[in-house]
């Protein structure tokens, strides 16, 4: 028997009232991944990884953790751990007393670990003092230290990165790279697709509950068509190039230049068909980065949903 | 070593040294009875309308009794919701339902570690108030023979035991109480309203009580438990209304504190 994946989700549904928060989401995230679930903001992240922390009862489908559901009770959660939204601690007692009591309650060795995990998220100068007076990056740290004090192989992330300065979200992709490096599966929910192309291996795109794509990164960049903007030493020839060129949708001439959509393959070819026509490209540049491109398309749609608030590219 | 119950007890009870809530209440149990003993050293009246209350210059011993007395109203009952009150809803308030619900322990252990804390608080709180109020009572009016309730007297020291007695009894409505103080505590998530919830359950009891009409409820009634300890100071022991405070308080606490411990364990922890 093949050990069970630590992230298996079939059906995965909730609803609250007329809103399908998470709707029929099915995934599997490999030992060793880290596994973007990426989404606009009220896409259902935060929703589905509370059922994957046990935290809400799905209205219908299953969660299972290395096998195990965490319906069913907290044992599923051995191995696992992680945060959804702010880590929230007692504000009236430091850090390092917050920590204390949570290897508490897990048991095991994870009161040993305190010291270790408080440097790992370079807290260990702060712990004395009450989380009341932290800031939302210290929090945020001391969020991180309380899921590895749990020894996961698993850990669970909701947006670890938001409210954080671009030195804190440095560091803290650093760290969940180094994690990752060591061997921890992670799963990783952002609605910045800049961070998961950098963190992830698959990534889950999800728009209002649905998934909309699901996959590796590298597939995605493949299957994604962004806007290009090309010069050469002969636009005309060149022009016509591309109109024969298969997979360059709408090229144009505007401003001096040629505008076309295609995809990164067929750009590539493109460009050796345009040395061979003895139009050589002086510059072939993408308008936009292409996943973006995609990224809009996929979690705005067409079909009436109420366009999401920008997507911040970091 | 595997957490469980015993690991949230130990750590609840941590959690209450560092809230305010906990010293209001303790100090509240603590500074009544000083107060109370400083009046009856200045003043030379006595609350003749309730009982022991004309006996508060002859002995020091009177004056814990008196504010049992007093002390069902609305004091204890404050007292016990306070903290039990707070308990869970304090999770809520602080988002952290949900750090330490994706630990180890079942939803059940913390709940029941909680149970413990809170009835243990009233525990304390009780009886810290009879301590002190003994020990102030004993220095304005000395530690001298107490007349029971059947004109009897008896000397100090056994005296003293009944009181100890009656602090004992006195708890089972008062943890009753903390049972409905988790109960709104978990139903409400809020420890304001859980709070005045469980006060108000309390005083509504008195009312019922008094409602014309409604007498024949009285026995049943949870307000009417706080005064099953006066059975003790009877000559000989009265044992009927502590032995009908012993099956009619659990049949409050029981029922609250089984609700609160489905809802605790069916909801879904979506706020923080
Ligand atoms: N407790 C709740 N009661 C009612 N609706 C809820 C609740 N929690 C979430 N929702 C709804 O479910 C949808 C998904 O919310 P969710 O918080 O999972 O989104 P998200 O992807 O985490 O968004 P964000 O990027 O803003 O954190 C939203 O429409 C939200 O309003
Ligand atoms: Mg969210």
């Amino acid at each position: 028997m093949t050990a069970a994946a630590p992230l298996e989700i079939r059906g995965l549904t909730k609803v609250y009232g007329d809103i399908v928060a998470v709707d029929d989401v099915d995934l599997t995230v490999a030992e060793g991944n880290v596994y973007g679930y990426l989404g606009p903001n009220g896409a259902g992240k935060t929703t589905s990884l509370r059922m994957m922390l046990g935290l809400i009862r799905p209205t219908a489908g299953s969660v299972q953790l290395f096998g195990r559901d965490p319906q069913l009770g907290v044992r599923a959660l051995e191995g696992v751990a992680g945060f959804v939204e702010e880590p929230r601690f007692y504000p009236y007692l430091s850090g390092r007393r917050n920590l204390e009591l949570l290897a508490a309650f897990d048991g095991g060795g994870a009161a040993a670990r305190i010291d270790e995990v408080l440097s790992v998220v370079e807290l260990s100068d702060r712990a004395a003092d009450k989380v009341r007076g932290y800031s939302h990056g210290m929090r945020q740290r001391l969020g991180i230290a309380a899921a590895l004090v749990r020894g996961p192989r698993l850990l669970l992330l909701d947006e670890p990165t938001t409210g954080l300065d671009p030195a804190g979200m440095r560091d803290m992709r650093a760290l969940i790279r180094r994690l990752a490096g060591g061997g921890m599966t992670v799963v990783l929910s952002s609605h910045l697709l800049g961070e998961v192309e950098e963190l992830c291996d698959r990534v889950a795109i999800i728009r209002t509950g649905s998934v909309v794509y699901e996959g590796t990164i590298a597939e995605l960049k493949r299957t994604a068509t962004g806007a290009y903007r090309l010069r050469t030493t002969d636009d005309d020839r060149a022009l016509e190039v591309c109109r024969a060129q298969p997979g360059i949708v709408d090229p144009r001439r505007s401003a001096g230049a040629i505008h076309f959509n295609a995809g990164e393959a067929a750009v590539a070819a493109l460009s050796a068909a345009l040395v061979e026509a003895a139009a050589a490209p002086v510059e072939l540049t993408p308008q936009a980065a292409s996943l973006e491109t995609l990224f809009f398309r996929l979690t705005e749609g067409q079909d009436g949903a109420a366009a999401p608030e920008p997507v911040e590219v970091a | 070593m595997n957490p469980g119950i015993l690991t949230v007890y130990r750590w609840e009870l941590h959690k209450l040294r560092f809230q305010k809530r906990t010293y209001l209440g303790l100090g509240a149990a603590a500074i009544v009875p000083i107060l109370f003993a400083i009046a009856v050293s200045v003043r030379n009246g006595h609350p003749n309308e309730v009982a022991f209350g004309r006996y508060i210059h002859q002995t020091g011993l009177a004056i814990p009794l008196v504010i049992l007395l007093f002390g069902a109203v609305w004091m204890f009952p404050l007292i016990t919701a306070l903290v039990a009150g707070d308990i869970v809803a304090s999770e809520d308030h602080n988002g952290t339902l949900k750090t330490i619900l994706t630990r180890s322990l079942e939803r059940g252990q913390i709940f029941g570690g909680k149970v413990l804390a809170a009835v243990t608080y009233a525990v304390v709180a009780i009886l810290l108030n009879g301590a002190v109020a003994v020990a102030a009572g004993s220095l304005v009016s000395g530690f001298k023979p107490l007349t029971t309730l059947s004109g009897t007297k008896v000397s100090a020291p056994s005296a003293l035991g009944l009181i100890g007695a009656s602090l004992l009894v006195y708890l089972l409505p008062i943890l009753a109480l903390a049972c409905i103080g988790l109960l709104l505590s978990t139903i409400t998530r809020n420890s304001a309203a859980a709070v005045v919830g469980t006060l108000m359950f309390s005083l509504m009891m008195q009312l019922i009580g008094v409602l014309p009409g409604l007498g024949g409820t009285r026995p049943y009634l949870l307000s009417s438990q706080f005064d099953a300890w006066e059975g003790l100071l009877r000559q000989p022991v009265d044992w009927a209304p502590i032995g009908h405070a012993a099956w009619v308080c659990p049949l409050y606490a029981l029922p609250a504190l089984a609700a609160g411990y489905l809802v605790f364990l069916r909801r879904d922890v979506a706020g923080g």
